[in-house]
């Protein structure tokens, strides 16, 4: 791993800080795969698949300098997943599915933003690119966020029950352990604390517009960075990883 | 649900200095989700570098039983095409 040599990031703080990230793409990605052919309408369909798409090739990058990205994919159990709580909670509808992927994209977006002054150089490249994937799933997330909110009778509380499941998962995208830390004291992660206040008007501004209430704070939920999964991401693995793991020697 | 959005023309112009191309069409609820569904449904394969989307209903059309009077008056006219002049060979891109 040159570059890590080249800033003096340790690899195992390297190699966490890429799994973190390639994980929160691959489950989101995966999540949003499950609707490709249930889509609400065709166009949306299209929409939620590029979006995956997207995500998974995020993914393959960010594992791929991690170690082996099939291999980190298909043959890792769900303890040894490092991803965010919110990216692996269930479709539900269309709205909850729309709150999720606000609520994270803005975050992402954000972190990418910064993450283009890493000084890691594969960190700092990946991030130039993904930054303006990212910018698109937040500004499509924010515009359906609006209209579900601002709309039917039967949307808006679709929306706000989508908002409620997902807002506990906040707290989980600015907690800083250990391992985030040592990534930050050697400046190829940002501090998320850093954007935390400019996230939550980011969010406010949305639902301001989308005539949504805020939900009153709720207990967080952490643990997904150390492993400690709801029971969703099983469940996901199970479908995901199902063939590599049935077939090992399988190819296209 | 899509039944009840409008549908949208969509136009790629797929480099700059080029025209913008009919492509096809989507349904969507309004101007900006129109051009959202337009992107994410014609330009997934580097296909352009500008997109307009137009309501169907604002296209005006002309009427197929009326192809006779407007089309067929053409047809016996050769001499508009310019094809009867001899062309340099050092005219190039004609």
């Amino acid at each position: 791993m040159a570059s890590a040599a080249q800033v003096g990031a340790p690899d195992s703080v390297r190699a966490e800080y890429l799994l973190r990230l390639g994980d929160d793409a691959l489950v989101l990605g995966q999540r949003l795969g499950e609707w490709c052919g249930h889509g609400p309408v065709l166009e949306v369909d299209i929409s939620l698949a590029n979006l995956a798409l997207d995500l998974i090739g995020q993914s393959t990058l960010l594992l791929g300098e991690a170690g082996d990205a099939d291999k980190l994919a298909f043959h890792r159990d769900v303890l040894d997943f490092r991803n965010c709580l919110l990216v692996e909670q269930p479709n539900g509808d269309f709205a909850q599915t729309i709150a999720r992927h606000l609520l994270y994209t803005t975050w992402h977006h954000m972190l990418l933003q910064l993450l283009t002054q890493s000084s890691d150089r594969f960190l700092g490249e990946f991030a130039h690119k993904a930054v303006k994937e990212v910018a698109y799933h937040r500004d499509l997330a924010s515009e359906w966020t609006i209209r579900l909110g601002d709309g039917t009778e039967e949307s808006r509380r679709r929306m706000a029950d989508g908002v409620d499941w997902c807002w506990r998962f906040i707290p989980e995208l600015f907690e800083v352990d250990k391992a985030l830390q040592a990534a930050i004291d050697c400046g190829i992660a940002p501090d998320p604390r850093d954007f935390e206040a400019g996230y939550r008007s980011a969010i406010a501004r949305v639902f301001s517009e989308a005539h949504l209430e805020q939900p009153a704070e709720q207990r967080p939920i952490l643990g997904g960075r150390s492993g400690h999964h709801s029971e969703h991401l099983g469940h996901l693995l199970a479908v995901m990883q199902f063939l590599p793991r049935t077939y090992p020697d399988a190819t296209w | 649900m899509s039944s009840d959005w409008p549908l949208w023309e969509v136009f790629v112009r797929s480099k700059g200095g080029l025209a913008h191309r009919h492509v096809g069409s989507v349904h969507a609820p309004d101007a900006e989700l129109a051009l959202a569904h337009a992107r994410d449904t014609y330009t997934r394969r580097m296909e352009g570098v500008s997109l307009w989307v137009v309501p169907s209903a604002e296209i005006v059309a002309s009427d197929p039983d009326q192809a006779g009077e407007l089309f067929e008056p053409a047809e016996s006219k050769i001499y508009r095409h310019p094809t009867f002049y001899d062309i340099p060979d050092e005219v190039k891109h004609i």
